[in-house]
């Protein structure tokens, strides 16, 4: 065993699905930077989408998918291309899950936000354009995104089988910290601080 | 054996445990650079945990995002000035960086500014180095030759825990760029044509190494440009190899090595010069010859256009929502297109020599009525340069702003922001819906064609304005 359980284990999550149905979601849109100012992870959920969510004059967009009231408790989420793409920000997956949701699917999902989600176990899922296209056109579509197979199950025709590091795979399936993990390499760490300091010595 | 990548050199000089198929990297990091928005979450973690900060000496403090450009040295004087939750972050960053031991480049302090513009110039960031901080725009200090990256809080707690992370290897990919730019273009002229080529999305996984004549004959600050902003084409981080324009620059500054130290790094980052041996993932071909002045017209970095060159017509539904949103039309090019704001600031293009090249096309001009014209150096210490140098009075006699160092109006969360509707000429990065204040318009453009921009009120090729 790596490392003692200290966060939820994630297997199996099942749900309808949420579609929007645009490229190149940016870390801006999922949270604008005004409500970086927290110095808190909690809270964030109703800053998700903020803008797209609610109009200039702060009323509730009713057209907007994740304020449709059949889309409400729903937590895949199902993106055009490249989700993520921008800052660092984890204030990104903080919200979304918040909001409730817990995992999103995509063809592409960029790398710093893709990391950010897999330390809070928001399970980012990106599978092959074809079984993508299907979801997109099939919003609310019966999905499981089945963690131990790394596959996603879909209502018609075969699993859509998606990649995940092992090593997050196997953190989110235990419910451990990776921080954890990092303390346990302090010694070899240590050790290799001296190496190098000797090493520049002689240099 | 031939030469690795500079990616490839400088990960196994900096792997403390090899990554195996289970288990990824625990890769060591030289220099950590914080600030006030990613690093509260990060110092609980620390605290529920018992745990100090590991390597005081590896981690540069100061404070960018939220810190308003109104002058306010002291806690007391920025809760005049500033939002109240921008306040409260300044004021949990000094107490974290109080209680933890770290040194913070602070409120009043002549060093503080924009996090990717301060390390340089310190001389803090080396050739060979692996550099992170939870900010994107990390990928700046790549230019020096080092593995520099954007990381998220949680990854902020494990560095300072323990200066290391979980890491699994990039690919490596070249942009081979040819040509000389011409005069009026710049090196955002030539990073916003990159990632015109690659796409927002197509550097996704991979770490670029910008290589070939056109980026040798960068300036360490045009380089950083480049560096910058390849986030936005998805990258990991950009890098380029050091030679000795990266040495000249450095040679001096207060954190960059010195005497027989000095001798000794010149020999191992003399080993990381690029010998055009190394074997990378994949490859990209990019001409700088004839390239114009670039600017974006949509809502990402990757919908641009020269400035004269039509934008695209109707068809496409997300160019269409795109051009919806910025006002801008269909199938003309956005030349002439009317001004309201222009930002000469971030971590972009907030350097010397970007706000020496906007001056000198400002001098003895003023900024069009109407328009508002915001000049923000990146840090205190270019400021004062500035200042020395009389381009202060250069901007403020043109009818320009002349601000504190800061973020500002790169993104809306310092007080700094565009109201809903007008359009922005920005030397930042990032032209994102929303990303300078909610309804902003963000048009990304090098320092020179904001310079123009603002004398004419409508977007200008710079070019007319240095033959004039
Ligand atoms: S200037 Fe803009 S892009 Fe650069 S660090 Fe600040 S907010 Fe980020």
């Amino acid at each position: 065993m790596i490392a003692a359980a200290t966060m939820e284990k994630i297997t199996r999550i099942a749900s309808r699905t949420v579609v929007l149905n645009i490229d190149n979601i940016d870390t801006d849109q999922i949270i604008p930077a005004r409500f970086l100012t927290t110095t808190k992870r909690e809270g964030l959920g109703d800053m998700a989408f903020h803008d797209w969510r609610y109009s200039g004059d702060g009323q509730l967009n009713p057209d907007f998918a994740l304020n449709r009231k059949e889309n409400q408790g729903r937590a895949i989420l199902v993106a055009g291309d490249n989700f993520g793409c921008g800052s660092s920000r984890e204030h990104a997956p903080w919200a979304l899950l918040d909001s409730g949701l817990r995992a999103v699917i995509s063809t592409r999902i960029a790398d710093i936000f893709r990391s950010n989600s897999l330390k809070n176990g928001f399970v980012p899922v990106v599978i092959d354009p074809q079984p993508h296209r299907w979801l997109l056109d099939n919003p609310g579509a019966e999905v499981v995104v089945d963690l131990e197979q790394a596959r996603v199950e879909l209502p018609e025709g075969p699993p859509a089988p998606f990649e995940i590091e092992r090593f997050a795979r196997y953190c989110l399936m235990n419910g451990i910290d990776q921080l954890g993990y990092l303390l346990r390499q302090q010694e070899r760490i240590d050790e290799w601080e001296r190496q190098r300091a000797r090493r520049r010595q002689r240099a | 054996m031939p030469q690795q990548t500079l990616l490839g050199q400088i990960w196994d000089a900096h792997e403390v445990v090899p990554e195996t198929p289970d288990t990824p990297a625990v890769l060591y990091i030289d220099l950590h650079l914080i600030h006030e928005v990613t690093t509260p979450q990060a110092f609980d973690a620390l605290r529920a945990r018992g745990l100090p900060v590991r390597r005081l000496e590896r981690t540069l403090a100061t404070m960018d995002h939220s810190t308003p450009t109104e002058p306010a040295d002291t806690l007391e004087q920025l809760e005049k000035v500033a939002l109240p939750a921008a306040a409260g972050q300044v004021r949990a960053m000094i107490e974290n960086c109080r209680e933890f031991g770290v040194k913070l480049r602070g409120l009043g302090s002549p060093e503080r500014g924009i996090v990717h513009v301060v390390g340089p110039e310190l001389g803090a960031t080396w050739p060979g180095h692996t550099v992170v901080c939870g900010d994107s725009h990390t990928s700046t200090h790549g230019a020096f030759g080092a593995l520099a990256f954007g990381i998220g809080t949680t990854e902020v707690g494990h560095v300072l825990a323990t200066q290391c992370l979980l890491q699994r290897r990039p690919g490596a990919m070249a942009v081979n760029v040819s040509g000389r730019l011409g005069p009026g273009v710049t090196a955002k002229d030539l990073v916003l044509a990159i990632i015109r080529k690659l796409g927002v999305g197509g550097g996704t996984g991979r770490v670029l190494q910008y290589r070939g004549e056109t980026v040798a004959a960068l300036s360490m600050e045009q380089r950083m440009t480049v560096c910058n902003m390849s986030i936005e084409a998805g990258a990991r981080a950009g890098m380029i190899a050091p030679d000795d324009t990266t040495y000249e620059w450095l040679r001096g500054r207060p954190m960059a090595p010195r005497g027989a130290d000095w001798d000794a790094a010149l020999r191992r980052w003399a080993l990381l010069e690029d010998r055009g041996e190394a074997e990378f993932d994949e490859e990209v071909s990019v001409d700088a010859n004839g390239l114009r002045p670039m600017v974006t017209y949509g809502t990402n970095p990757g919908m641009s256009a020269q400035i004269d060159e039509p934008v695209p017509g109707s068809g496409n539904p997300a160019i269409d929502k795109a051009l919806a949103y910025m006002g801008v039309e269909p199938g003309k090019p956005l030349l002439g297109r009317g001004v309201d704001i222009v930002f000469l600031g971030s971590c972009t293009n907030s350097r010397i020599g970007d706000l020496r090249a906007a001056a000198a096309l400002m001098r003895g001009r003023r900024v069009a009525k109407n328009v508002r014209m915001l000049v923000v150096p990146g840090s205190q210490q270019t400021k004062r340069e500035a200042e020395a140098e009389g381009l202060r009075e250069v901007f403020l006699a043109a009818g320009a702003e002349w601000r504190e160092s800061g973020c500002s109006m790169c993104l809306g969360m310092n007080g700094d922001t565009v109201p809903p509707g007008s359009l922005c000429v920005s030397t930042s990065n990032r032209n994102f819906e929303g990303r300078q204040g909610p309804g902003a318009r963000t048009v990304l453009a090098s320092p020179l064609t904001a310079a123009a921009s603002a004398i004419r009120g409508e977007v200008a090729d710079p070019r007319e304005l240095m033959s004039a």
